[in-house]
């Protein structure tokens, strides 16, 4: 782990009035990595994202992305890094090129109808730049949310299931697309997914949650020898229904 | 500059939304259209049958434009809102390098738009209708329309932080609000009219002060500066109150993780 980590989490835990969603978590992401939060539903990975983006206030510890504290500074910050999730929409009746426009402007991206060209060509959605986005398919929306999120060519990309809903051919070219981006650029991305094959594919690094917690971390190699399996969805299932291989696991 | 730059993308992603959606064009123009012609034959009635409207013909029409201002005020910053909400935009609104001041400032320029077009319009179609223009009300006119379009921003400010608390089932605060407000703004007829109680309530609002100094103009041609005055000061209070609530439920939104699943 490099001395600089581009995203920092630590003792961070939030409280949904009486519930607890995160408990005390602490990890720490190095910069140009391409890191999954993996876990089931109620893990706690999309609340650990909404914190990481300033979204979500924690109720207790710190939440740090290129050194700056999230909870308090975002601002300085929120031009490097940038987000995409295919729970949350853009303007449905502006058309795929409106809405680069406005996001390229809120960016302050200087070479914009340059960066949209290229971002349009590399994501191949230049056959619909100007549909209006709610006439899109789902994968045709997961592109054109991807492209918004790399406008700025962010150094930290924080995604929420970032193929899903897609088709196998088109993950595949996203996954390679994203692999491709983070080899040119250098930036870090962290991922919340439930793909394991995305998982195996794409990521260096995986960091293990169930109920707000950590439970483990590794490479998706060192994590199917620690449990002795075969693939990573056996690996998740063991952590997800606490078999008692997780103990083992880390124990070894 | 860049502050500048971002309002103007909020801007320009309204004016986009406005483009592709000519029921939402025509809305613009409709009611205060619709609003004048009936205001408009109610005070060509008056103008023979009541003593009152006769002393001040217009004075009906000019309440209705007047009363609009607030109104469309209001509206072009509580419906701009609602439409990040409706479209789910707010977590991407959030996550890019716009600030929630930025954001204000965009909704604010966003609303004196559909104003000046709305209220612009009827006003001018007033003139060939029933020849009557507000425009010869004067300089008086720039303080009336501003201070009814601080305090409309004031409410839409408060009801848009309402809804981002409380969801969009709270949106009728935004019909609920202004409609509670008009018995007592005096539109058209003067505070004196109403029980002494009610009375001291409406000297709370700008608006009354507006609609005052509107009938004391074109009554006794006496531009009332000081209710001018009472208004912008109110209007001060009203709008720094309507700020601090909208970042208040901003930042409750934080604490709860409302901008991630806005809705119902």
């Amino acid at each position: 782990m490099k001395s600089n980590p581009a995203i920092e989490v630590q003792a961070v835990s939030k409280y949904y009035d009486e519930v607890l969603a995160v408990d005390a978590l602490s990890f720490r992401i190095g910069c140009g990595s391409i890191c999954a939060l993996l876990g089931g539903n109620g893990a706690g990975k999309t609340t650990v994202l909404s914190m990481l983006l300033g979204l979500l206030l924690p109720s207790a510890g710190r939440l740090s992305i290129l050194g700056t504290n999230m909870c308090r500074h975002r601002y300085r910050v929120l031009d490097r890094i940038n987000f995409s999730s295919p729970y949350v929409d853009l303007p449905q009746r502006l058309t795929v090129r409106e809405n680069l426009l406005v996001y390229g402007r809120l960016y302050g991206i200087k070479d914009l109808k340059q960066r949209l060209a290229v971002l349009a060509g590399q994501l191949d959605i230049n056959g619909f730049m100007d549909r209006a986005y709610g006439s899109l398919s789902a994968g045709q929306k997961t592109r054109v949310a991807l492209a918004k999120s790399l406008l700025n060519r962010p150094e930290v990309l924080l995604l929420d299931e970032p193929t899903a809903s897609l088709d196998p051919d088109t993950a595949a070219s996203i996954r390679q697309f994203l692999r491709d981006y983070q080899q040119d650029s250098g930036a870090t991305l962290l991922m919340a997914t439930h793909n394991m094959l995305e998982v195996e594919r794409l990521c260096d690094d995986v960091i293990m949650l169930r109920s707000g917690q950590v439970v483990d971390r590794g490479s998706p190699d060192s994590l199917l020898q620690r449990y002795g399996r075969t693939t990573l969805e056996d690996v998740f299932i063991d952590v997800a229904r606490d078999t008692g291989r997780v103990g083992n696991a880390v124990a070894d | 500059m860049r502050s500048l730059q971002r309002m103007y993308a909020m801007v320009l992603r309204y004016v986009y939304l406005l483009r592709h959606s000519w029921p939402r064009i025509l809305e613009l123009f409709y009611w205060p259209a619709v609003q004048l012609m009936l205001w408009g034959f109610i005070s060509k009635f008056f103008e023979t049958n009541s003593t009152w409207v006769a002393q001040a013909s217009g004075v009906l029409m000019a309440a209705v434009l007047l009363w609009d201002v607030l109104f469309r005020a209001h509206l072009g910053v509580s419906l701009a809102f609602f439409e990040e909400m409706y479209s789910r935009n707010l977590g991407h609104l959030f996550v890019s390098p716009l600030r929630v001041s930025e954001l204000v400032g965009a909704l604010l320029g966003i609303s004196l738009m559909r104003t000046l077009i709305g209220i612009g319009g009827a006003a001018l179609l007033a003139i060939p209708l029933y020849d009557f223009s507000i425009f010869g009300l004067g300089l008086p006119l720039i303080g009336f329309f501003a201070n009814l379009l601080v305090m409309g921003w004031a409410i839409g400010l408060l009801v848009s932080g309402l809804v981002l608390r409380f969801g969009l089932g709270a949106e009728s605060f935004a019909w609920v609000s202004i409609f509670a407000l008009a018995p007592i703004s005096g539109i058209y007829y003067p505070i004196a009219v109403l029980p002494e109680w009610l009375q001291h309530i409406a000297w709370f609002l700008p608006s009354s002060h507006v609609f005052e100094g509107m009938r004391a103009l074109m009554f006794e041609h006496d531009f009332r500066g000081d209710l001018m005055w009472q208004a912008a000061a109110l209007n001060m209070l009203y709008i720094m109150l309507g700020a601090g609530a909208f970042l208040l439920a901003f930042n409750s939104a934080r604490q709860r993780g409302l901008l991630l699943r806005v809705g119902e």
